[in-house]
């Protein structure tokens, strides 16, 4: 045992020697993925969590916190997707389903995928105040690993958040910790557990703060940007590195905006993009807009994760995690997606919007054509729809995509001039 | 004896209309069967079941992807067309992604009614998912209250609950009744009934119901009708009565089902014992779970074979609708489930409309020649 350990630590420590030479992102990425592979061997628990679950009671219990949501887009963006989507069809899972479960459903089973799979879970987390499709999904992996499963039920917030769905998820907090230390046999250190709340926080002011840099002209730098730098908030939230990270991209982008650097050479339309990337065509996309000159400055879902601060209670973090958790932007009505829209259009001062009609993603899409007219009613500017999905190409066509940017973008520069 | 409940069937939106003119009754609209119905009932008003609004869906795709449901985007063209004028309210359980914005687009689209949301837990087995339960339904009766301008009195709920309970009772019965003599009531016909009993007046249902139970039992051993391979129909909502009939004359025939419109409606009744809505949530907890819920890992596929060993049949026929996640999700599961208990299943997913009839011919007479 000791000797497989100490085999694995020294691996680990050449491999971040060698990402060290490499840009910061991947290092810590790496380090992350590296370590939960070799959970076991260090005597770490490894839970699979939801995107927008809450995270930081794991982090506080010394858990490792895997991500088949990043998975999934790590697997699109390195176009494998089209490749395990299939797989689970053949599993029997329709295509119409969601493809970062339908490739996570298959990935598991060969364990394939850009990173060889993801590590073997001891527990599974699932928060349903992104979708209804975790629930499913998590279902399926609890039965696959046989593994406890532990579900965090936020109800959906239609016109706010009413005082017994607050008290019912206050009290599935208690739930969660209890569930915790059954699983780990352990205590929560509601002390670390204080200290992990506040660098969640800073690590979420600093994200915005970031993101807040994109409403100068030119914007330093772009929603694609944003979507590579994401990673960190979202699986390591309330860990140091997170702070540190983006400290440091926050500095860099204070000083391209001192000196007037923008992602894109000529900046002079900006746009707002909404709903999930399209993991394997980014790189397309952002050259496609920038040969316009056009800039997605901002997006609805790299702000998510820094999207509730308000709700937080710097003293009170594990409390107020209750409503922070549970009024997230895919947990609330189409209108009030709708205000938050409007609030960055005007914040971001964009003259256009790019919807991803996302196939995969109900909670997010179906509401888009009346998000869509409240904008165009109320700011006056034009939207363009492009139907598509975040890992599976086939619904993609890049020629038709092409011809309606170009189109939307003649638009564009028609009102401008 | 069943005319009544085909003449309802026809045109359920004038039937709303008549019972609301000449009953003088509010009449409120809702979806899927976790409504708490009886809470209506005891408001006075009258619940009416939604279902998909058929044929042609145009004023819906201004709000809706193509990859939304036809059950959602259907209800939203019955409502933009105004089929839905002569609802006094309508009410939205929380169960799956798809009505979860529909609720969004209808309230910001649809106007002439009140509109209530009953954000029921997701999780039903725990302690605090029980307690959730029960406030969302107290804030549910304190909200039609509110917007129907009436008191519901526990007395109230608690007719409220025998109503429902004998009409659950009932169409449990003819179930076993057509389980165990299949050839006394068309697939069809007992469809009809059971759909009709979510949009007729409930006064008049849990009087209909117990002749119909008589009726039935009369025929019993007169060696009517042909019996066919026996199967078990499962899925969401089943909104196409002539599923029946191609089956039966395929050779098979319909013994048991698991569908929303169906067993998992009727199965289980509001036990007393406790207060009035806590009884009633304790019912909503227990009656089989629907997929957008969550009781456990494995209660849906356990039930599901259980329902085929108990009632001696031969094959299950899944019947999905297109885009439906919860379903599609449990699908690969349940086939497991079956295939590991030597059941064999086909499937069948539909749109707004049926595949041809001759290809469902071929496809139903192909399984049941298989089994
Ligand atoms: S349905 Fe949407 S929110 Fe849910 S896992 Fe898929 S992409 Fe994420
Ligand atoms: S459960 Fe399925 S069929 Fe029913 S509304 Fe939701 S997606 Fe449509």
């Amino acid at each position: 045992m000791s000797q497989v350990l100490l085999y694995l630590l020294a691996k680990v420590k050449k491999l971040i020697l060698h990402f060290k030479k490499q840009n910061k992102m991947k290092e810590i990425m790496t380090v992350y993925y590296m370590e939960a592979k070799s959970a076991r061997v260090g005597g770490r628990k490894v839970a699979w969590i939801t995107s927008g679950g809450p995270v930081e009671p794991l982090i506080a219990m010394d858990v490792i916190p895997v991500y088949p949501e990043n998975h999934g887009a790590m697997i699109g963006a390195s176009k494998m997707g089209v490749g395990l989507c299939e797989t689970a069809e053949s599993m029997g899972y329709s295509t119409d389903l969601c493809s970062y479960a339908r490739s996570d459903i298959a990935c598991a089973t060969v364990n394939g995928g850009p990173i060889g799979g993801l590590p073997r879970p001891d527990m599974l987390v699932c928060c349903n105040n992104i979708c209804g499709t975790v629930l499913k999904w998590y279902e399926v992996q609890a039965r696959y690993f046989d593994v406890p499963l532990f579900i965090l039920d936020t109800p959906f917030c239609h016109v706010g958040f009413a005082q017994e769905a607050k008290r019912y998820v206050r009290k599935q907090l208690d739930e969660y910790i209890n569930f915790l230390e059954k699983v780990c046999g352990k205590k929560m250190d509601h002390d670390r557990m204080k200290e992990v709340g506040k660098l969640s926080l800073e690590g979420q002011r600093l994200w915005q703060a970031v993101l807040d840099t994109t409403a100068n002209r030119p914007a330093p730098m772009s929603a694609f940007d944003a979507f590579y730098h994401l990673a960190l908030i979202v699986t390591l939230r309330g860990t140091p590195v997170v702070v540190e990270y983006y400290t440091q991209l926050l500095a860099k982008m204070k000083d391209r905006v001192a000196k007037g650097v923008g992602a894109v050479p000529n900046e002079k339309y900006r746009l707002l993009w909404d709903n999930i990337p399209i993991w394997p065509r980014t790189r397309w996309l952002s050259q496609k807009f920038a040969a316009h000159d056009a800039c997605l400055v901002a997006d609805t879902y790299t702000s998510a994760w820094c999207g509730t601060m308000k709700y937080i209670d710097e003293n009170n973090f594990f409390d107020s995690m209750a409503e922070a958790y549970t009024r997230i932007y895919l947990n609330i009505g189409v209108d009030e997606m709708a205000r938050i829209v409007i609030g960055m259009v005007d914040k971001y001062r964009v003259d256009g919007i790019v919807m991803h009609s996302n196939r995969s993603c109900k909670p997010y899409s179906l509401g888009q054509y009346d998000i869509q007219r409240i904008v165009e009613k109320e700011r006056g500017i034009p939207s363009l729809m492009i139907e598509a999905d975040m890992v599976d190409e086939r619904s993609f066509s890049e020629s038709q995509v092409a011809t309606r940017i170009d189109a939307f973008m003649e638009v564009i520069k028609q009102r401008k001039s | 004896m069943l005319t009544e409940f085909h003449d309802a069937l026809k045109d359920p939106a004038a039937y709303g209309k008549r019972l609301k003119e000449e009953g003088g009754r509010k009449v409120v609209g809702y979806f899927c069967s976790y409504t708490p119905e009886e809470i209506i009932y005891a408001a006075g008003a009258h619940p009416f079941r939604l279902f998909g609004a058929g044929d042609g869906i145009h004023l819906a795709d201004a709000h809706f992807q193509s990859y939304c449901c036809s059950l959602v985007r259907g209800a939203l063209e019955g409502a933009l067309a105004g089929r839905f004028d002569f609802l006094d309210g309508v009410v939205f359980p929380h169960t799956c992604d798809s009505i979860q914005r529909l609720s969004d687009v209808w309230r910001m689209n649809v106007r002439g009614h009140f509109h209530l949301d009953v954000v029921l837990p997701v999780k039903l087995n725990t302690d605090s998912a029980k307690a959730y339960m029960t406030d969302v339904l107290e804030k549910f009766r304190n909200d039609l209250e509110r917007k129907l301008g009436t008191s519901i009195t526990e007395d109230g709920l608690k007719k409220a609950a025998r109503t429902f309970n004998d009409i659950r009772g009932s169409l449990k019965r003819l179930y076993e009744l057509k389980s165990e003599n299949p050839g006394i009531v068309s697939g069809a016909d007992l469809y009809a009934v059971v759909k009709a009993s979510m949009i007729m007046d409930r006064d008049r249902v849990v009087r209909l119901l117990p002749g119909v139970v008589r009726e039935l039992e009369k025929r019993r051993g007169t060696g009517e009708g042909e019996e066919g391979k026996r199967l078990v129909l499962a899925g969401g909502i089943c909104n196409h009565p002539d599923v029946y009939r191609v089956i039966e004359e395929a050779g098979g025939v319909v013994v048991w089902d698991d569908l929303c419109t169906g067993s998992r409606y009727f199965e289980e009744v509001t036990e007393g014992g406790g207060s009035p809505v806590a009884d009633l949530a304790g019912h909503y907890l227990a009656r089989p779970v629907c997929p957008a819920k969550h009781s456990g890992l494995y209660a849906r596929a356990e039930r599901l074979v259980e329902i085929v060993k108990e009632k001696r049949a031969a094959g299950v026929v899944f019947l999905f609708l297109k885009f439906c996640d919860p379903h599609s999700f449990d699908y690969p599961y349940l086939k497991k489930a079956l295939d590991e208990a030597g059941i064999p299943s086909m499937v069948l997913e539909v749109e707004d409309r049926l595949p041809s009839e001759g290809q469902l011919t071929t496809r139903f007479e192909t399984f049941v020649h298989m089994i």
